[in-house]
């Protein structure tokens, strides 16, 4: 303890805080995107609301807890929208059978029940991995969308079939409109992100790309590799059970097993592989693609061909294009949108820094 | 615990060290490790056969013998990634029982074949060797409150002091899977010495080095052990390094120990010359 201690604090110098003028643009900079992220209803219509930031931000959610177990901590599974299914379901229950449970509460409960839920369906991670743990999640999938199905007392038995979502009330002030679906969206979303990104800077996060790149020497340093496995799958599927309850509530403004079928996983699945897996933000540039590609594609061919395109020929068409497109981009840059965004941004400052002082001389 | 740099290579006046003849009943008070009669078998291939022998605290230990020998194997008994058919490992007195438990206990390693993490970043790497002692809930890190940004800021100065120790610092936020082989050996290093371990087992540190990689992973291993006071158990083909580095020389050939004591006393016996034919001539 005293002989080495000169040694040990030899090298703090270079860890010592900086306040540079870097770290007050940046704040700068954060403060200025929180606002304009605020203020978005106030700027695009409801249409851009309701369509496409509320699912982009629901799916986005759910980005975050497929990435957080197979970007992070390596555990490859297919069947996020079965926690999502949970989590809208078990937010639903808790309004309908406790129906004066404070909204964000029952966001909460669903996230929490979806998180048992996936620490259930993770335990086979503890043996088996790869191909087989796929194999072994997919029946989360089935085995949801059978209960939700089969099992009247989820949907409160109702005889329509049809279920309606609570109202979105948060201490009596009213979320129904659509910029108020977006806001409920980012006051749900915003910290998550922030938890998810302090959860994989700091030791948590380290275990779990530890467990992902080497068992044997992350247990060798002390790395809990079941524990953090386990832990992976559930708070990934709190994320998952949350952005089900989001999108739910929020976005169709009801609860319906269907919706969060094996198509959905597969989406999410994608949203992770092309944002970048092992990166919080490149899930949400992810989610952009996936959301705005049938958008964009849409409106490109009604501005070519008119309107007259027939809908299902268009629907093929978008299929071969975004596979297309999907291919291309992992071919170029396996390491996703977030990568490509990371090597964008490094040569826009290497050209500015190049330019910058000759034109100011 | 002070470690004087005298203690450190085993001449302390107090205790003669191959006297043989502990104080009490128990342990010698400087014995750090005990391998007792440990005996490993795959499929009918014995590949360590009943093996004995003591590591004292302070000093540094080569484990040594021809391809095959069972020198990894050994450390992997040690490091309790594989399960001795018979014998126990004791570690400061206490039975060593599997891998989990070895960075608690103060025990670091490092692999022949470079077992870092190799999408993280050299200082994630090193961060993660001492991350074993934090306590803060994943709450806590989620929000970033109470232990948790103490900790993690101890944990990344600490990994930074390593860093700094071993060189590294340039490249300190590399992606370590693209770093050059010599520098992941470094980095592996520094992984397994931000634990700061009581004892460090190292396999191969300087295989595949260049001369001028082997002279300086030579220095960091030597200011590991007189700085930090660890405690070295290290395999090596290189004989020079060996003779160089070490107080104590054990020599496995076919699973069994055919030598054991110091360099100059191994150096002459007529079994491991036998071992190494003509390996020592050079
Ligand atoms: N996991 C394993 N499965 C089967 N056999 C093994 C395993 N590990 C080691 N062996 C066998 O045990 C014997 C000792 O191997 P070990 O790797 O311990 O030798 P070594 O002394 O480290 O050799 P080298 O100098 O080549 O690294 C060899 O015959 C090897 O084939
Ligand atoms: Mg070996």
């Amino acid at each position: 303890m005293s002989s080495d201690a000169s040694v040990w604090q030899r090298a703090r110098e270079p860890g010592a805080a900086k306040l540079s003028a870097r770290v007050v643009v940046r704040a700068a900079l954060v403060l200025a995107a929180a606002a304009l992220l605020v203020a978005l209803p106030l700027l695009v219509d409801d249409y851009v609301l309701s369509a496409i930031l509320v699912p982009l931000l629901a799916l986005s959610l759910a980005g975050i807890g497929q990435n957080l177990v197979t970007g992070y901590a390596g555990q490859l599974f297919v069947g996020a929208a079965a926690f999502m299914s949970v989590g809208a379901f078990a937010a639903y229950d808790v309004h309908l059978y406790l129906p004066s449970t404070p909204l964000l509460a029952t966001f909460a409960a669903g996230g929490l029940v979806a998180a048992a839920t996936g620490a259930l369906f993770g335990l086979p991670s503890l043996r088996i991995r790869g191909f087989y743990l796929v194999v072994s999640t997919l029946a989360a999938q089935f085995f949801v969308e059978w209960l939700f199905t089969k099992v009247g007392w989820f949907s409160g038995n109702s005889s329509s079939g049809v279920i309606t979502a609570p109202p979105l009330r948060i201490a009596g002030v009213s979320f129904s409109s659509p910029g108020g679906h977006y806001w409920l969206s980012l006051l749900i979303v915003a910290p998550l992100t922030l938890a998810a990104h302090n959860l994989v800077r700091g030791r948590i996060g380290r275990g779990w790309m530890a467990v992902r790149d080497m068992e044997t020497a992350a247990a060798v340093v002390g790395v809990p590799v079941r524990a953090s496995k386990l832990l992976a799958f559930a708070i990934g599927s709190f994320y998952c059970g949350v952005a089900g309850a989001l999108w739910a509530f929020a976005y169709l403004g009801t609860v319906e097993p269907h919706g969060f079928d094996l198509d959905r996983s597969f989406q999410i699945l994608f949203i992770v592989i092309l944002g970048g897996l092992g990166s919080v933000a490149g899930t949400f540039l992810g989610a952009a693609f996936i959301v705005l590609f049938p958008i964009a594609l849409d409106q490109a061919v009604a501005a070519v061909a008119g309107r007259s395109v027939d809908p299902g020929l268009l629907q093929n068409l978008e299929k071969v294009l975004f596979g297309a497109l999907v291919i291309l981009l992992l071919a170029k840059q396996p390491a996703g949108l977030a990568r490509l965004v990371e090597i964008a941004w490094i040569r826009a400052r290497r050209f500015a820094a190049r330019y910058a002082p000759r034109s100011r001389s | 615990m002070t470690t004087t740099p005298s203690a450190l290579h085993g001449s302390s006046p107090g205790s003669s060290p191959d006297s043989g003849s502990p104080p009490g009943p128990g342990q010698p008070p400087d014995s750090l490790l005990d391998v007792r009669r440990v005996s490993l078998a795959f499929d009918g291939i014995h590949a360590l056969d009943d093996v004995s022998f003591e590591v004292r605290r302070g000093e540094v230990c080569a484990l040594i013998g021809p391809n095959g020998a069972g020198k990894s194997s050994m450390l992997n008994v040690v490091s309790g990634l594989y399960a001795a058919q018979q014998g126990e490992v004791r570690f400061e007195g206490q039975v060593l029982s599997g891998a989990r438990e070895l960075s608690r206990r103060g025990i670091a390693r490092t692999f022949q074949n470079i077992a870092l993490f190799r999408g993280m970043t050299v200082l994630e790497n090193v961060a993660l060797g001492s991350d074993f002692r934090a306590r803060s809930t994943f709450l806590e890190q989620a929000l970033r409150v109470g232990r948790a940004p103490r900790e993690e800021r101890r944990a990344r100065d600490e990994a930074e002091v390593i860093i700094q120790l071993l060189d590294i610092a340039g490249h300190r936020d590399d992606v370590v899977g693209r770093l050059p082989y010599g520098l992941q050996k470094r980095v592996e290093l520094a992984r397994a010495l931000s634990a700061r371990p009581k004892l460090l087992l190292l396999d191969e540190p300087m295989a595949g080095m260049t001369f001028d990689e082997k002279r300086d992973m030579c220095r960091y291993l030597m200011d590991a052990h007189e700085k930090l006071g660890t405690t070295l158990v290290l395999i090596e083909h290189d004989l020079g390094v060996v003779m160089d580095l070490s107080d104590h020389v054990i020599v496995l050939d076919y699973g069994r120990k055919i030598a054991d004591g110091s360099p100059e006393a191994v150096r002459a016996d007529a079994a491991v010359v036998r071992a190494y034919v003509g390996s020592f001539e050079t």
